[in-house]
């Protein structure tokens, strides 16, 4: 094992820990405001220190793990759910009407900058943590369908494949089960950089006002709250957004460490 | 040329600009910030606050006009004389006003005004101003006469809004890109999302102004606000968005700040034609959840003043009546079980962008959910809260700071957005309206602020604080906020 898949894992179990503890614990109630309290540097009693209204940061960044994690993945989910079966399908008839409608709406979704799009979304839905999920996940699909159809497509004209159409498979039946197990591991790899950009966006858009609503902790609203308070308690924007670069960092060491450790032909391919 | 005479060169060079830099400091113009851009420049046919504080007194004046004090002086009109009933307003007109455009300021330009305010079809924010006026008379060129319908001892309050300033026939049509009034700075022009610049006057009827020319800036946010006032890049900033921010200043000698109060008067509006705050027990215990000091403390850093009904403060006729809802989470929930929502209820809490809103709106959220009431908090901006909340009523409770200068009357209002339906309070309204004797009058506004207090119509927080920060060599702003206003005339730089 690399020393990027081990301190990736580290650091990516360090945020998931962080996140499943706090379904059960937390050293103070994460919405509890004690307004006398407010603005303390890390000290013994709180970790991480207290915001504006005298929350404990070290149980809102706990939350905010929660919340960033959940976006994400859920993100992630709609991008594999969506995305590799219109990959495979696409991949599976290749050259007709179908694969050209597929790859051509994933080229217009991809014409567009994502978190601009995604701003849109939430402005005209709402703000809140669904829409944003849901805005996060439109933009995972084509690049799950992209990458799956790209890997399915060289595995079509493989002499395994070959011989399992020989034998009278058809399509979905040879795609459920040859090709999809054959490009899991880079679907897996995919997965993780897609997460940790999903965990960015989420912070991007909390920034804005756009993702999770108070009394809910995120990350990106931690640090816009901050703003005007940096030059005085700079732990309110330290604590935050050191949170998303342990994570962004984790995740992707993880995702680089896994293609590594998982299929080192991919690495030679790319380079 | 060698390497120590390009230096020489280049500190000649910086030794005269800063030479120039220093003559111009001999200053005479200002750059003023405010958060807010004004839609339009027409300070009679929108409530935009915005509008009054580029243009008050600066570009538009009226017959009256507020002082810094909030005392209400003379303007355009030189005296009056009231008749015994107090129905009928006699104005001497000041002689030889002109206004930018250099037509002359008379008796037919006020009567053009109340006519204009008073109209069918009048686009007024403020109409109430001027609902008793029944006539206005031209008697000689400088000498008008209003009958008012019945007396109205705020008349001539009334007249001192921005709503209610003079303004000409000839130039009413571009009114709102070019405005043009008769006061001691013309309009320059206008940058669309950055600044809108003001000219001293030469032809001024009053005393001439100290500043030769003022730049209005507009910064909506406060982190820019408070990097823009640390670089000096302007010299005041009206209202600083970011009270944090403020011991910062106070430590700087380069700055001053001047904490004043203003007329907002901060309230938690409630939907009182909304079930479930229909019953009086719910708003009373709305009333007793709120914890008022820790909102201003979390809020706004300490800056305001708790209230318990919806007057300022710093007025006369002001009684405090916070003990009346003060916090108690033990009465309010017991008022919710009489109620017959001992499991609490949802409901919606609209929190537009200023801080108190936003900040001040979670701080409610958490001290409601303590009691059991659930308010799902949905920012919006204010083009959005007009629209749903104040002109459609499709809200349960929302945070908003009413910066009109006694605006107790619009509990009078059955259709104003809160829906307060009471027709004690709307006589009540009626006798003060009606009544010119200041000690009667200073004992009904304490009767009408006990009437909206004990009904818990909203949840009073807090008179909103007018958070003043300038460069330290500028004297003459005003500290309180009377009305939204930022007097040009009297701004001058020490030294």
């Amino acid at each position: 094992m690399s020393r990027n898949l081990i301190l990736g894992t580290f650091l990516s179990s360090l945020v998931l820990l962080a996140a499943l503890l706090s379904f059960v614990w937390t050293p103070y109630d994460y919405a509890a405001l004690n307004i006398p309290d407010k603005l303390r540097p890390p000290n013994a009693q709180h970790w991480f220190g207290t915001d504006h209204f005298g929350r404990d940061m070290f149980s809102m960044i706990m939350v905010g793990a929660r919340t960033s994690i959940a976006v994400a993945l859920v993100a992630v989910g709609i991008g594999v759910g969506f995305g590799v079966p219109l990959g495979l399908t696409a991949a599976a008839r290749k050259g007709s009407w179908w694969d050209e409608v597929i790859m051509r709406g994933n080229d217009l979704v991809f014409a567009f900058p994502s978190l601009v799009i995604a701003i849109l979304i939430t402005a005209v839905f709402g703000a809140g943590a669904i829409n944003a999920i849901i805005a996060i996940g439109i933009f995972n699909i084509p690049v799950f369908a992209r990458i799956t159809r790209g890997a399915a497509l060289s595995l079509w004209e493989r002499e395994f494949i070959l011989a399992a159409r020989v034998s009278g498979k058809g399509a979905a039946r040879i795609s459920t089960e040859h090709i999809l197990p054959n490009v899991a591991n880079l679907l897996i790899v995919q997965g993780t950089i897609q997460f940790s950009l999903g965990i960015l966006a989420e912070a991007g858009l909390s920034y804005v006002g756009l993702g999770a609503q108070p009394p809910t902790p995120s990350w990106g609203r931690m640090l816009a709250d901050a703003q005007t308070m940096v030059s005085f308690a700079p732990h309110l924007a330290l604590i935050p957004g050191l949170a998303i670069i342990v994570t962004v960092l984790g995740l992707n060491l993880l995702g680089d460490g896994l293609r590594d450790w998982l299929d080192p032909r991919i690495r030679v391919a790319r380079t | 040329m060698g390497m120590q005479s390009v230096r020489s060169l280049a500190s000649a060079l910086a030794l005269g600009a800063s030479l120039l830099a220093s003559q111009a400091l001999a200053k005479s113009d200002i750059t003023i910030a405010m958060q807010l851009e004004p839609p339009h420049l027409d300070p009679t046919s929108a409530a935009a606050q915005a509008i009054d504080s580029v243009v008050y007194t600066n570009i538009f004046e009226g017959l009256t006009r507020f002082m810094g004090d909030g005392s209400v002086v003379p303007g355009l009109a030189e005296s009056w004389e009231i008749s015994d009933d107090g129905t009928e307003y006699t104005f001497k007109l000041r002689d030889g006003v002109t206004f930018h455009d250099g037509s002359t300021m008379d008796a037919e330009d006020v009567k053009f005004s109340l006519d204009r305010a008073t109209a069918e079809d009048s686009a007024n924010a403020q109409k109430a101003l001027f609902a008793g006026i029944e006539s206005v008379e031209v008697v000689d060129p400088l000498t008008v006469k209003v009958t008012l319908s019945e007396p109205n001892g705020n008349f001539l309050f009334n007249l001192a809004w921005g709503d209610a300033v003079i303004v000409a026939p000839e130039s009413i049509e571009n009114i709102k890109t070019n405005p043009v009034g008769t006061g001691a700075f013309t309009f320059g022009n206008w940058v669309q999302g950055d600044s809108i610049t003001l000219n001293r006057n030469p032809d001024y009827w009053g005393d001439q102004p100290a500043l030769e020319t003022a730049t209005f800036k507009f910064i909506s946010d406060p982190t820019a606000a408070f990097a823009a006032m640390m670089a000096e890049d302007i010299d005041v900033f009206d209202n600083f968005p970011a009270p944090e921010n403020l011991p910062q200043f106070e430590a700087d000698p380069r700055f001053q700040v001047l904490v004043g109060s203003t007329e907002g008067e901060t309230i938690l509006s409630t939907n009182n034609k909304q079930p479930p705050f229909d019953d009086i027990r719910v708003r009373q215990a709305l009333a007793h959840a709120i914890d008022r000091q820790a909102i201003v403390d979390g809020a706004m850093f300490g800056y305001g003043t708790p209230i318990g009904t919806h007057f300022a403060p710093h007025h006369p006729a002001y009684v405090d009546l916070t003990g009346n809802s003060a916090h108690d989470p033990e009465k309010a929930r017991a008022l919710l079980a009489e109620a017959g929502f001992a499991d609490g209820f949802e409901t919606t809490l609209h929190l537009p962008p200023p801080s108190y809103a936003r900040r001040g709106g979670e701080i409610i959220a958490a001290q409601l959910a303590d009691v059991g009431i659930t308010a799902e908090i949905i920012n919006v901006e204010w083009a959005q809260w007009l629209e749903s909340v104040f002109k459609g009523k499709e809200f349960g409770l929302t945070i908003v700071s009413h910066t009109e200068p006694m605006d107790i009357g619009i509990y009078a209002r059955p259709e104003y957005y809160f829906q307060y339906d009471s027709t004690d309070f709307q006589a009540l309204m009626g006798t003060l309206n009606a009544t010119t004797d200041p000690g009667e009058r200073t004992r009904l506004l304490g009767e009408a602020q006990r009437l909206i207090s004990n009904d818990y119509v909203n949840g009073y927080l807090f008179q909103l604080a007018k958070l003043g920060v300038a460069k330290a060599g500028v004297q003459g702003l005003w500290e309180n906020a009377p009305t939204a206003a930022i007097d040009l005339t009297a701004i001058s730089w020490s030294e």
